[in-house]
């Protein structure tokens, strides 16, 4: 059964359409992320869910029951906000029972829920403060026992994550994925953080200018992206970008020819599922991870490894990787080498690159062939 | 040696230095004493005047040490003096101001900080634009409003009467407590309202439980402004009251201009001082919250 | 109202598509909430500004009648020696007294801004007057300028028996009284909001002249003052609006003497209308201050919502 289904879903403020056209189904205990860059509409489509933006055109589905006029209080949802949204007045306890207060709901059975979910997030020492006399983490705790005590159909998470430090960040990560697994509740969790889209969610939408890019599992998202926008948004350093002309090699085979070092070109075969492909000029899209310095045992072991010179124009050592800028014509590629066989400046380095993760996009289109 | 020098030649440097800074301290703190004398001089001639006796004040003139002391010139001021045939001293006039810029700031601050709250979290299609209007209303010169207001007073039977200017300057207020609450909610996170909704809150528990906890700045700062600003009035006191309903302002022209008989400074003094006090009162213990209002009202 | 609420609550609890009419009054209520205001703030705004309008268009005399008689009261009002003088001491006022109070309000706030110890006091004392009313600072300043018991009594008890000192008292002279009197009343007010736009200097603004080796003074002229430029405007417009409004100082002071030497527009309005009987002509004078307010502060709303979109634009 879905929990939360949308439908041709379009938001306009005045005559700037926001959304357009949005078609997002999750299954029960799903966990959603929305993900993209700041302005592409993630925010308010999250909004529209929660019912704090009225809807210009579509369907909203929360279960089996249609949402669209129905007000924020009245949809079975909690939601938690960026800058947590604690009430400055309130203790801790007083904000986490605002909303049952609110729908009348008798004192034993506050004081209970209070119990079980401060048990739950390791908050019963600070029930009695006020939000200003609790830290980042302390307070997105907070946030998150707020949304939890109501026991909602849907958990909406609008970049809960942001205003913490780098550390602490992933810290909450995984505590959120944890919660996630025990409670098993619906989650649409909003966030421009391609990381914590990956880690947390069962399926990603990758949305940008108001459309839905993408909406699949990470690793699909990851490894197949729909067009050139996922394929350059989820991933970091993102995915190089390298014209290509489609030709056959020496065998015959298919396989695509790009500029290299000077005015040469060279020809990598492609792997073996494609074929088919009508048009001729092609952009060749490569993950960082998967460029690597050559060598013939690797070679032997994966035969889908196409091998190309490049100078190595700067080279950045973050410790557990270093990242190589290699010039391609005149392009500037990305590569992610294990430090032990990390190249050096200056160096012209034989290049591997997998083509088994290689992925091609039409020019034109920047969609995926 | 060399080193001996330097380090002398350094020290002269710093004490130099330090001489002029000594010297421009004395300069600063003797400026800020001259003025501090000149703003504190009226307040002071009139606290000294009210305990003197008059005929010493006739002797050695208004500005002078007090060389006699009573206190009899407050209690006329309060309860005796005659203005204009009554005989009733500033008491009645002290209490009309008192019963119209109480209920008078009250009601604008109430009607203020709810639009305030209806401008700055629910907005809808146009609310800005009736913000721009209202806020026109700071700016009118009530010599407009004059004629109206006499007539409608007049229609409702408030002519000379405290209600008629309690109506009057929560009016005129409405303008500007709305735009600082306004101004002030503008500022407390629209999340804050949304995560009210969700959690049930409608518009009237949003308001008590949420807005009206975080308000006690801003109403703080209105009814400060609203209350020193309407006891201090006198255009419509003076023109829409007479005789034992003035409010004070107007009572104490009146006092003052009864300039035939000889002057009886003792008693204007105390008077000054009966009509000054309330709004000092309210400027020495909220001191913080009248220069924020004066800086808000004021750049805004 | 909060009722209606919970009952609307309930009601959607089972599946229900369109908004009932107890929701459509739910949302409606913000705009019911601020309907009273509105309605009083149109009224006050609007209607009593066009029918000031129309009666100074009107024969109006002692009460108010609608007999259409165009820009007669203009006409006459402004063949009237007394409003001649008004609008030209409104002019000379205005100027002295606005230059007068920034400059001291600036000086007294670069003085506190020197880190001085009492901080508060200082600030306490430069801003008192402006909690109290003009009728209480005028009546106390008549008595100073009094020319028997006041400030000349004072000097000749001193030794100096020749002393004259009769500023509110010559007609040449009253409106220097006035122009004396209102600075004191409000450079403090100058101060608060100077000291409040030095206050929001960036600082490390500054530690970069000193570092620069800038000296004080230079500092304050070439660095922090043009960053605050805009207060001084606003400061203006501000004591601008407190000018062409005075009355309450005036009548308290010199009610508007010697003779007509010190009148005002504002007190010529009140003389028209209440005084004279003259309600269409007063109501023309009321025009006319309306219009002084207009011309000053068109432009400066203009002006502020410019900037603003300027500084929204730039980040």
């Amino acid at each position: 059964m879905s929990s939360l289904t949308i439908r041709n879903l379009r938001k306009s403020f005045g005559a700037v359409e926001v959304l357009k056209g949005i078609n997002i189904e999750a299954q029960a205990g799903e966990f959603i992320a929305l993900v993209g860059p700041s302005g592409c509409g993630k925010s308010t489509l999250l909004a529209m869910i929660a019912g704090l933006e009225t809807v210009s055109e579509g369907e909203i589905r929360i279960g089996d029951r249609l949402v669209n006029s129905v007000a924020p209080k009245d949809r079975d949802i909690a939601m938690v906000f960026q800058s947590y949204a604690l009430y400055p007045t309130m203790t801790v306890r007083e904000n986490i029972t605002f909303g049952m207060e609110s729908r009348g709901v008798p004192k034993p059975q506050r004081d209970e829920a209070v119990k079980r979910v401060s048990a739950l997030l390791q908050i019963e020492p600070l029930l009695g403060r006020k939000p200003g006399q609790l830290s980042g983490g302390q307070r997105q705790r907070v946030a998150m026992g707020r949304a939890l005590v109501r026991d909602p159909k849907l958990f909406l998470f609008d970049e809960p994550l942001s205003n913490l430090d780098a550390k602490l960040r992933v810290d909450m990560r995984t505590e959120i994925k944890k919660l996630h697994h025990r409670v098993g509740k619906t989650t649409v969790y909003v966030t421009h953080d391609q990381v914590e889209a990956m880690t947390l969610a069962s399926r990603i939408a990758v949305m940008h200018q108001g459309q839905v890019q993408q909406f699949d599992e990470p690793q699909t998202v990851y490894d197949r992206p729909a067009n050139m926008f996922v394929a350059g948004f989820m991933g970091s350093p993102a995915m190089n970008f390298i014209p290509a002309e489609v030709g056959t090699d020496t065998d015959g085979k298919p396989a695509v020819s790009i500029k290299t070092a000077g005015a040469s070109t060279t020809m990598l075969a492609l792997h073996e599922g494609v074929s088919g492909i009508s048009t001729r000029n092609v952009i060749l899209g490569v993950r960082p991870e998967h460029i690597f310095r050559y060598s013939p045992e690797l070679k032997a072991a994966k035969p889908s490894i196409a091998k190309v010179d490049a100078p190595v124009e700067m080279v950045e050592p973050t410790g557990a990787e270093t990242i190589g800028f290699m010039r391609f014509g005149d392009l500037e590629v990305v590569g992610r080498f294990d430090p032990d066989e990390a190249p050096r400046m200056g160096e012209t380095i034989t290049l591997g690159i997998d083509m088994s993760h290689a992925c091609l996009f039409d020019p034109i289109t920047k969609k995926l062939l | 040696m060399a080193d001996v020098a330097l380090d002398r030649a350094h020290d002269r440097e710093a004490t130099m230095a330090g001489r002029r800074h000594f010297a421009s301290r004395v300069i600063i703190y003797a400026l800020l004493t001259i003025f501090a004398v000149i703003y504190l001089v009226p307040l002071l001639i009139l606290v000294f005047n009210s305990f003197r006796e008059q005929p010493e004040i006739a002797r050695n003139g208004l500005i002078a040490f007090p060389r006699s002391f009573q206190l009899t010139a407050w209690a006329d001021a309060w309860s005796t003096y005659c203005i204009g045939g009554t005989c009733e001293g500033m008491r009645r006039n002290f209490m009309n101001s008192l019963w119209m810029a109480i209920p008078a700031t009250i009601i604008s601050t109430m009607l203020g900080a709810m639009n305030g709250y209806v401008l700055s979290k629910w907005r809808f299609r146009g609310s800005d634009v009736l913000f721009t209007l209202m806020l026109l209303g700071v700016f009118m010169p009530g010599q407009i409003a004059l004629m109206p207001w006499a007539f409608i007073l007049g229609k409702l039977g408030l002519t000379n009467s405290t209600y008629g200017l309690i109506l009057v300057h929560v009016v005129q207020g409405i303008s500007f407590t709305t735009l600082f609450c306004r101004n002030y909610y503008v500022s407390i996170p629209d999340d804050l309202i949304k995560a009210a909704r969700i959690d049930g809150a409608g518009f009237w528990r949003i308001f008590r439980k949420i807005i009206l906890p975080l308000s006690p700045p801003i109403l703080i700062v209105t009814v400060i402004w609203q209350f020193t600003g309407i006891w201090n009035e006198y255009l419509f006191g003076v023109v829409f009251t007479s005789g034992r309903e003035q409010p004070i302002t107007a009572a104490l022209v009146a006092l003052t201009a009864s300039g035939t008989n000889v002057r009886a400074y003792d008693v204007m003094s105390a008077a000054v001082l009966i009509g000054a006090l309330p709004p000092l009162l309210v400027y020495f213990l909220g001191g913080k919250y009248f220069v924020r209002g004066l800086t808000q009202g004021a750049i805004k | 109202m909060s009722s209606i609420d919970t009952d609307v609550g309930r009601r959607t609890g089972q599946a229900n598509p369109g908004p009932s009419w107890r929701e459509r009054l739910t949302k409606a209520l913000p705009i019911f909430v601020l309907v009273p205001s509105l309605a009083a703030s149109f009224v006050y705004i609007f209607v009593f500004t066009s029918w000031t309008l129309y009666i100074s268009l009107s024969n109006s005399s002692l009460l108010p009648s609608y007999g259409f008689v165009g820009l007669d009261n203009y006409a006459s009002l402004w063949s009237n020696r007394r409003w001649n003088i008004a609008y030209s001491n409104l002019f000379f006022f205005s100027a002295f007294y606005i230059v007068g109070a920034m400059a001291i309000g600036l000086a007294l706030a670069i003085l506190i801004d020197q880190r001085v110890r009492g901080e508060a006091m200082w600030r306490t004392i430069f801003l008192y007057p402006l909690a109290v009313s003009f009728i209480v600072t005028g009546t106390v300043w008549s008595w100073l300028y009094n020319p028997v018991d006041g400030i000349q009594m004072l000097v000749r008890s001193l030794g100096w028996t020749n002393f004259n000192f009769a500023l509110a008292s010559d007609r040449n002279t009253a409106i220097y009284a006035i122009i004396i009197t209102g600075i004191w009343q409000s450079s403090g007010f100058a101060m608060a909001l100077f000291l409040a736009g030095l206050r929001s200097v960036d600082q490390d603004l500054i530690k970069a002249a000193q570092i620069d080796g800038a000296s004080t003074f230079r500092t304050y002229r070439k660095v922090i003052l043009p960053v605050i430029a805009p207060i001084f405007l606003a400061v203006a417009v501000i004591q601008i609006q407190f000018a062409i409004k005075t009355f309450d100082l005036v009548a308290a002071l010199t009610r508007g003497g010697p003779g007509i030497s010190t009148t005002f527009p504002a007190i010529y309005v009140y003389d028209l209308m209440f005084q004279r009987g003259q309600i269409g002509e007063g109501a023309a004078a009321a025009m006319m201050m309306l219009a002084a307010l207009a011309v000053v502060l068109v432009p400066y709303s203009f002006y502020v919502v410019w900037r603003h979109r300027k500084e929204s634009r730039h980040g």
